[in-house]
């Protein structure tokens, strides 16, 4: 075999570890608060400036700076529910939908005006590994490692603990859970508390690989969504699966073609995909 | 032990309860029975907190749970089984009943639980692993019962359980709740299977159309010609 | 009643004829931009009211700008042509992905996204064949100067002109959708599909025809601002930014009255062009980042779109005096039962 189509595949895999992090905190909030944020990747992208911040500008060591930034972004998971979800809970789909597109314009448009356009790179340089004449990025493997961790974090949280019982339990039966005497609203604060803390998990392995700037988040957002409604909407081993079929795609795409022609593969798969089996690869 | 006393309640403007009183004293069971559409399920979901009252009040021992949401009429010691038992299906059978030990005070006591409820229902122990739905529905019904049962609660509440069972079934479930009675605990029951739930229950309300429109021990209303008539096809 | 309406009409006329005289250009320039987006969005409206909502809008704006000026850049093919093309190449999109998406009942968030990544293939696309399109950096029309051939016009005026008939061709389309049978039809489908195919509509064709009705309309209004602007930019005019943009201010003016996207238009680009010139170049993003706000507020307090709040707290004194003079009051007090849903 080709050693850069082996090495494509290989870095496939790896960024595919990224997106399913990502893909864990999408679907887990949708799944239990019912609610697609689509300014999920924009909440990343908050995650990086801080990491950029509090490391390249302030000098706070790095691994305090993302243990910053993460429980950073819990408090701002928490506070997108209470501000902006919650208001519109009871609301039809679409204003659901569009109120957090509100907030990713906002988010983007804030995110210029503070920082302006300029792409900033928090300049921790990892070593490129060489093995057998393939080219690996330390970076990348250390983001796959961890997002494993952390995906497997999420799995043990969800399946040893009560409050992890309670919230497959809420995604399965949402109007019963109050007989159980649990406060679903409880739930849906911890839910968007996890989902904000895994998407600064993800943005401390990204700001490692990528520059941020403040429209960094439609790089990822759109590949995010169409994982998750591969997987099934709410579906999180689904969401697993789909990251690393996409992630490929993408990865091989981009070795035989461009960048942008291999999100055209990737996106055009998932239309076409969409259309044979609607509701995700792995639906019954 | 709980107490209703004139509570009215409606589905948005559609008003399900008109001034409904009654009354449980402890270690009884008791039913209500009336046909389809007369607000039994309504009656359960108020008293549980998923619906709430608009007029009237409830108290249970004494104090006031009126207006209480769901979860926290679940803290003072009412657990509620619900219409079609609502188990969790992609939850396995020991999940579920960890659901239904979540308030802080059955956490506390989880494993003592568990072991009481193993005890009472010796098949669940068996299919503990398995995923709720995917049993049969003699066991679902059993299931539900002891996910509300991991509350240590003082009132159940159970929402027609004979329901959509195999007639098999049905004794068996009728079985459980004589146990649970054995048990000590106090129990309203909702059913349409009347000539069944008469024989396990103390007392009965019949409510129609949203209103109690008789009352009595279990023998009484046995006799009654209005229920053997209408409710019993005797 | 049809007397008044006569005389409204025609004090409309006067007006719109009037304000390319009395505008200075930059205005009027505001003015054109303000009727092609109406256009657009009057466009998009007229599935966004019935439930289905495309995020891939973007799509069809972008083909519908970029197939006439790279016709026109690289073959000499006159608009005239290379328009009927372009509307012609977006209509065969959104049948493509409309059919089988009606067909295995892609609904709700599933279509949502399933468009959005419609509009996400094309500003890609675009991107990638930057050999041809100038990528990211954009694409100039080859300007002639005045030409009815090359459809180009540097006096404002023709453009004001074409962007009136325009938006006006728009709201008539609206207008005969929204008294056709097809609106009932295509109203029972979004509350019920299967109600509705089991009193003998059919489904599909209610849905495709809507759809090609109204992608075809986003790609002639797509067309016309690549005409206007001469410049295009697949940010601006495909992908999810300009998607949302479009999805946003439609629902923002209120998608079930007549000029419900119309008024979105106009207050969303005065807003944006407002508080740009207010915050100047030196807060880049201010005036976005108010407008997102303003959004955000928007869709938690008046769901129903500024038009339809409006028609809500005036309806009640109003409502025997204006029943004859619109139907749209009774769309917008009939709504909002199913959109509780």
């Amino acid at each position: 075999m080709d050693i850069y189509l082996l090495e494509a595949i290989i870095n496939g895999i790896l960024l595919g570890g990224v997106l399913a992090l990502l893909a864990l905190g999408l679907n887990l909030i949708f799944g239990v608060v019912d609610v697609v944020w689509i300014c999920y990747a924009d909440i990343v992208m908050c995650g990086m400036y801080a990491i950029y911040f509090l490391y390249a500008q302030y000098g706070v060591p790095l691994p305090l700076a993302c243990a910053i930034a993460i429980s950073g972004l819990a408090g701002l998971g928490v506070l997108v529910h209470v501000l902006i979800i919650a208001p519109v809970l009871r609301s039809p789909p679409l204003n659901q939908l569009l109120a957090t597109g509100g907030l990713l314009f906002f988010l983007q448009s804030f995110a210029t005006l503070l920082f302006g356009t300029d792409f900033r790179n928090i300049g921790v340089r990892l070593p490129v590994l060489e093995v057998a004449t393939m080219y690996l990025s330390f970076a990348r493997l250390i983001a796959f490692a961890i997002s494993l961790v952390g995906a497997v974090a999420l799995y043990f949280f969800l399946k040893r603990t009560y409050l992890g019982t309670a919230i497959r339990a809420i995604a399965q039966d949402r109007e019963i859970v109050g007989l159980m005497g649990i406060d679903d609203r409880r739930i849906y604060l911890a839910v968007s508390a996890i989902g904000g803390a895994l998407a600064g998990l993800a943005a401390c392995l990204l700001a490692l690989q990528y520059d941020v700037h403040p429209f960094i988040g439609n790089t990822f957002g759109p590949v995010i969504f169409m994982i998750c409604v591969l997987g099934g909407l709410g579906n999180m081993i689904g969401g697993f699966i789909a990251s690393f079929v996409i992630s490929q795609i993408i990865a091989i795409g981009g070795y035989y073609g461009s960048t942008e022609l291999s999100y055209v593969f990737a996106f055009t798969f998932f239309i076409v995909l969409m259309l044979i089996r609607p509701r995700g690869l792995f639906a019954p | 032990m709980l107490a209703l006393s004139s509570v009215s309640a409606a589905y948005g403007s559609f008003q399900a309860l008109f001034s409904v009183s009654l009354e449980i004293k402890r270690g009884e069971a008791v039913g209500v029975i009336g046909p389809n559409g007369a607000g039994k399920t309504t009656l359960m979901r108020v008293i549980s907190g998923l619906i709430a009252a608009h007029e009237g009040t409830m108290t249970l021992e004494g104090r006031a749970i009126t207006g209480l949401p769901a979860h926290q009429v679940v803290e003072q010691g009412i657990a509620h089984v619900p219409e079609n038992r609502r188990l969790f299906p992609a939850l396995s059978v020991e999940e579920n009943l960890r659901i239904g030990a979540f308030i802080p005070s059955a956490r506390a006591r989880f494993s003592e639980r568990l072991d009481w409820v193993y005890q009472l229902f010796p098949r669940l122990k068996e299919r503990r692993a398995q995923l709720a739905g995917t049993m049969s529905g003699g066991e679902q019904q059993m299931c539900a019962i002891a996910r509300a049962l991991m509350s240590k609660p003082k009132v159940l509440l159970m929402d027609e359980p004979s329901a959509g069972l195999a007639p098999l079934v049905v004794a068996q479930v009728f079985e459980l709740v004589r146990k649970i009675r054995a048990e000590g605990l106090t129990v309203l029951i909702v059913e349409q299977n009347v000539q069944q739930v008469l024989e396990v229950v103390d007392r009965a309300y019949l409510l129609e159309v949203g209103a109690i429109r008789l009352a009595g021990s279990a023998a009484e209303l046995k006799q009654n010609s209005v229920i053997r008539e209408a409710y019993m096809g005797l | 009643m049809s007397g008044s309406r006569l005389v409204a009409a025609i004090v409309l006329l006067a007006v719109l004829s009037a304000i390319p005289a009395i505008l200075p250009p930059y205005f009027l320039h505001l003015v054109i931009q303000i009727l092609i987006w109406s256009f657009i969005y009057t466009a998009w409206a007229l599935m966004g009211r019935f439930g289905f909502v495309s995020f891939g809008h973007g799509a069809f704006l972008g083909v519908g700008a970029y197939v006439p000026a790279l016709l026109w850049n690289f073959y000499g093919l006159t608009p005239w042509l290379g328009i009927p093309l372009s509307i012609i190449a977006a209509v065969l999109l959104a049948a493509v992905v409309g059919y089988p998406c009606f067909r295995r009942r892609v609904v709700g968030h599933y279509f949502a996204l399933v468009t959005l990544a419609l509009s996400q293939v094309v500003l890609l696309s675009l991107v990638a064949a930057r050999d041809v399109t100038g990528g990211s950096l954009g694409f100039t029309q080859k300007a002639v100067g005045h030409s009815w051939y090359a459809l180009q016009f540097p006096e404002k005026g023709y453009f004001y002109a074409i962007a009136v008939l325009l938006w006006l061709a728009g709201l008539a389309i609206w207008r005969w959708i929204d008294r056709g049978i097809g609106r009932e039809a295509l109203e029972a489908i979004s509350e019920d599909e299967d109600a509705a195919a089991s009193i003998g509509i059919d489904v599909m064709r209610a849905k495709m025809r809507v759809t090609i009705i109204s992608a075809g309309l986003t790609a002639l209004g797509g067309a016309i601002y690549g005409q206007y602007v001469m410049y295009l930019n697949p940010e601006t005019v495909a992908g999810i930014a300009v998607s949302l943009q479009i999805v946003f201010a439609a629902i923002a003016g209120g998608v079930y009255s007549l000029l419900g996207p119309s008024v979105g238009a106009l207050l969303t680009l005065s807003l944006t062009e407002g508080l740009r010139v207010w915050f100047g170049t030196n807060f880049i993003g201010a005036a976005n980042t108010i407008y997102g706000i303003l959004l955000v507020l928007c869709i938690i307090f008046m769901p129903q779109g500024i038009v339809g709040a409006l028609q809500r707290v005036t309806l009640p004194r109003r409502a025997p005096a204006k029943a004859n003079a619109t139907e749209t009051p009774q769309s917008v007090t009939r709504r909002p039962s199913s959109a509780a849903q």
